[in-house]
């Protein structure tokens, strides 16, 4: 090269002079901004109407741009919290991996990218579904397969098949192994929107992630803060937490409950005794007296116990467990988990004392007299019966006198059940699925083969059952005559029941919300069998109260009315009650509400209010 | 003797990112230099650590401003080096082609920067213009123009938008008919030939002594030490490029090597957009779960690349939990940036220690990292 030469190479860029700038003058940035290209990520935008306000964004923001702020304007209902993530643009990097990681899809960015202010706190934006200055801007960066940060798919839970299980009462299903489990439990977002709608608040994002870290003596730990019985939830609890669980929104909610049970039976025997018998402390004095050693006794029992108050429990039954125990059967919730629960309980030093029948055995008012508070959780034990033609007919069963049978006849204290060869179960319920199938089983045992059919009001969609009981039971050969009103049992000439007939039903609920089924009487339906079984509710047993204090707990509909937040009877400052008896029948709700009655009662005896000496 | 001292940095036009050098000069000869990292004030290597794998993503491309995928692939490579993770084939391809944009980028900065120490102002503002080219391809496949966040380890973050191979190709073609003008411009400019050779020698002595790698070392010793030859990675040894080297390293050299780097980055580019599948999966599974759980199995790896100033590696220590235990980065200018202007700036003149600064590679974040 030259110098000569090089000294003109660079003059040829001089031909640049007469050609039209490429650059953008200042004035259009700000007015007319070229376009961000489709995936641009610009500022945010936020669904409203999608948004649960799970915070899941905020949790993986790697600069912790992303505040969930609470508005009082959202309703607080499951499902959701009454948050909206608010976004501090200061610290935003514009990753995008709060788009990615969005469990509704409602938070996406936007083409927009102009904001100038000279004030530091004006780039602190709640963004809506328009943006962050309430402009609509196209959409950029949003989430797709490629960047899907969630894991929406549960892990399998492994069963038995319909064909291995019908004819025992052994447990169907067979809970995760360990890489099943922590795999199942890494899929969590730790949002803990499951806590708030658990009727027990359970501590679920803690368990689950001890889970993932292999702890399970701290997963045991945090177990028991709010459930005592842990085996049984984890296995027949009608998981409410599961409904809620914002992975649900997207994909399949968390296996929580299967989690649960994990813990409770993957942990070693002496880690969960040496964490549960932590628990107890010294300090509270008094007495207390439990009727009924169901879900809410048993939890009001092991709370105070935890407090240090001497508890007696009195139940009625030869073995404590109420409804888990002879209600439930064994191929959901088997004896020995609820035995394991319960051993628990007794080894940190409540006392039960079984086949002890307050109203019989021992006086209400003795309870009174010797206790400082008494506790009721007397549950809805009795059946509901159903008043159609020949419903009095000796081959009709009541589901809650049939299904105590049923449990004595699979542990072996009763010989034989009286079945027939065919049978049709009325309800539509998690009980009316317990009779149907525990039926199933019967028959064939006895018989080798089974028919088992069952009419309920509602269709498939409005069944109260759950989901999988219906899908189960079909595995299982029930047959079902579902949206029909059952409307007379039908005898043949010897007088023996052939079956039961039915109209169609149109609607179960008038305008006002109250139960008041419609039937279409031209469309009749016949269903065939020579046992009927009816399970359309359960229904509470007062008889061991007096008059005075019947009224005074004001019964409504089965239900004690005249009752405080705590679980304190008004008026009546020495009784307290919990469970089905006040909220309805359920396990969760059971061991909650027995829960917040050994709060209020700590709290109250700590008073020395009506203190005995 | 008279002794001054002079601040260059730690904002300086001709100090590349937050760094500060203090010179000791006597007339316009630097006498002593004294390097004095620290004033970025991030501390990557230790938010890293308490940072989720995923997270580290949004913080790891600001460790090179210019030339941020190199973090990415380096970061990616060692996670899935640990955790066995077999990349898609598709995504090695496009990894290639976000990581060669981004050299022709960070040289096309280089072209651009060397008009400030020499006083050619026209360069920067060409150099400018076509690296937007290059950001403008970026914010369509990745959603941003400098820090992409785009190589994600397991493979890239979301397929390539449809219909951008076509636009990568009219912005090689744009470049490639530019590149000569270019050489008109700078490489045959007698303002930067006056300023730059014979001057900033770096002998290869010098280069084995202090550990300088890239483009240094191989105009220096002649020899085509290149991580993407000597190691390949992604699927370099499925492609064919040169590596351009040299027996003489002056700062003109090292210029015209960024010059013949970019041709072959082009080169590499194009085979890329011919060989790669059309299809196909581009990311896998980290380990089960969301993000937030998201684990790397125990171990430790080094993964190194090579970045347009050298060999890039990144040595991360993993305790099977959610956050790397540790990581400690090799950043490509830390011997030239830190030993070496401390032992070889000395001697230069005022007006060169500029040139010295941008022709040896020195970036400020990945020796303050």
């Amino acid at each position: 090269m030259g110098n000569k030469k090089n000294f003109f190479a660079p003059i040829k860029a001089w031909k640049y002079l007469v050609k039209k700038p490429i650059s953008i003058p200042m004035e259009d940035i700000f007015e007319n901004p070229r376009e961000a290209a489709d995936r641009y990520r610009g500022f945010h935008a936020n669904d409203w109407e999608k948004c649960i306000g799970c915070g899941t964004c905020s949790e993986i923001c790697p600069t912790n741009a992303i505040v969930m702020q609470e508005r009082e304007e959202l309703p607080d209902e499951d499902g959701s919290k009454p948050e909206k993530p608010a976004i501090d643009y200061g610290r935003c990097t514009f990753c995008g991996l709060c788009v990615d990681i969005c469990t509704t899809n409602s938070l996406t960015m936007t083409k927009e990218y102009v904001h100038i202010s000279k004030d530091v706190d004006d780039f602190y934006f709640l963004p809506k579904e328009n943006g962050i200055h309430d402009i609509k801007y196209e959409n950029a960066y949003v989430r797709d397969e490629v960047s899907e940060l969630l894991d929406l798919k549960r892990y399998d839970m492994v069963g038995l098949e319909a064909d291995e299980r019908k004819d025992s009462f052994i447990e169907i299903v067979k809970g995760f192994s360990k890489e099943t489990a922590i795999a199942e439990a890494s899929r969590c977002v730790e949002c803990g929107i499951c806590t708030k709608t658990c009727p027990a608040t359970m501590n679920i994002p803690e368990y689950i992630l001890s889970i993932w870290k292999d702890d399970l003596e701290e997963g045991v730990d945090w177990l028991y803060k709010t459930n005592p019985l842990p085996g049984v939830c984890g296995r027949i609890c009608t998981h409410k937490c599961e409904t809620a669980c914002a992975l649900g929104n997207r994909g399949e909610a968390v296996s929580i409950r299967w989690l649960k049970r994990y813990i409770v039976d993957n942990t070693p025997e002496e880690d969960y005794e040496k964490v549960v018998l932590a628990n107890v402390s010294k300090g509270g004095e008094g007495k207390v007296a439990i009727v009924g050693a169901g879900p809410a006794g048993i939890s009001a029992g092991y709370y105070l116990r935890t407090m240090g108050y001497e508890v007696d429990i009195f139940e009625a039954m030869p073995l404590a467990g109420g409804v888990m125990r002879y209600g439930i059967p064994q191929y959901r919730l088997p004896d020995y988990s609820l035995d394991k629960d319960i051993s628990f309980i007794e080894k940190i030093g409540v006392k039960i004392h079984t086949n002890t029948q307050v109203g019989k055995d021992i006086q209400l008012e003795e309870l009174h007299s010797k206790y400082d508070v008494v506790f009721l959780g007397t549950g809805f034990f009795g059946a509901r019966g159903l008043n159609i033609p020949n419903s009095d007919h000796k081959d009709v069963h009541l589901a809650m006198d049939f299904l105590p049978q049923v449990r004595d006849f699979a542990r072996g204290v009763i010989k034989d059940i009286d079945v027939h060869k065919s049978a049709v179960v009325i309800g539509g319920g998690n009980v009316a699925f317990d009779v149907a199938r525990s039926l199933i089983r019967l028959q064939e045992i006895k018989y080798g083969k089974s028919d088992v059919k069952l009419i309920a009001l509602e269709n498939e969609e409005q069944l109260p059952a759950d989901r999988e009981e219906y899908e189960e039971g079909m595995e299982e050969g029930i047959k079902y005559q579902l949206g029909c009103g059952p409307q007379e049992v039908m005898l043949d000439d010897k007088g023996n029941i052939k079956g039961v007939k039915g109209f169609k039903c149109l609607s179960i609920f008038d305008g006002q919300h109250r139960f008041n089924p419609q039937f279409d009487t031209s469309d009749v339906k016949m269903v065939e069998g020579t046992q009927v079984y009816v399970s359309i509710g359960q229904s509470p047993d007062y008889s061991y109260l007096d008059k005075e204090l019947e009224e005074k707990l004001g019964i409504t509909r089965g239900k004690i009315t005249k009752i405080g937040k705590n679980r304190q009877v008004e008026g009546v400052d020495w009784l307290f009650a919990g469970g089905d008896i006040v909220q309805g029948p359920d396990v969760i709700h059971g061991i909650a509400d027995g829960h917040e009655a050994a709060k209020a009662i700590d709290e109250y005896l700590m008073n020395g209010k009506n203190k005995k000496k | 003797m008279r002794e001054l001292k002079l601040f260059l940095g730690p904002n300086h036009p001709g100090m590349h990112g937050n760094f500060s050098v203090h010179l000791y000069v006597d007339g316009d000869i630097v006498k002593r230099a004294r390097p004095l990292p620290g004033m970025l004030h991030r501390g990557f290597e230790k938010l890293m650590e308490r940072r989720l794998w995923t997270n580290n993503i949004a913080l790891i491309p600001r460790i090179c401003v210019v030339e941020p995928d190199i973090n990415e692939m380096v970061y990616a490579m060692g996670a899935e080096a640990l955790g066995n993770i077999e990349v898609p084939e598709r995504a090695h391809w496009i990894r290639m082609i976000i990581l060669e944009l981004a050299r022709i980028g960070i040289h096309m900065m280089a072209f651009g920067g060397i008009g400030g120490p020499t006083g050619l102002y026209t360069g920067p503002n060409w150099a400018i213009t076509e690296r937007d080219l290059i950001l403008d391809i970026f914010e369509e496949i990745t959603g941003a123009r400098v820090y992409h966040m785009y190589i994600v380890v397991g493979g890239v973050r979301k397929d390539l938008p449809k219909g951008i191979e076509k636009k990568i190709e009219n912005v090689l073609d744009k470049l490639e008919g530019r590149l000569s003008e270019y050489e008109d411009l700078i490489l045959r400019n007698s303002t930067i030939i006056n300023r730059t050779k014979d001057n900033i020698v770096l002998p290869e002595e010098v280069a084995r002594e202090l550990g300088v790698t890239g483009i240094g070392l191989r105009t220096s010793s002649g020899k085509a030490y290149d991580i993407r030859k000597v190691d390949p990675y992604a699927r370099y040894d499925q492609v064919e490029f040169e590596v351009p080297v040299a027996n003489y390293s002056d700062a003109y050299t090292r210029l015209e090597t960024k010059y013949k780097e970019v041709k072959q980055s082009i080169r590499i580019i194009r085979q890329v957009l011919e060989k790669m599948p059309k299809d196909g999966p581009v990311r896998a599974k980290v380990s089960t779960g969301s993000a937030l759980k998201w684990r790397i199995p125990k171990g430790q790896v080094f993964s190194h690349i090579e970045s347009s100033r050298g060999e890039y590696g990144y040595y991360i220590v993993s305790d099977g939990s959610r956050q790397p235990y540790r990581i400690a980065v090799r950043g490509a200018s830390y011997p030239q940036g830190l030993l070496g202007i401390e032992k070889y700036l000395p001697g230069t003149r005022l007006d060169d220690v500029a040139i010295w600064l941008d022709t040896m590679g020195v970036c400020a974040p990945e020796i303050d990292r």
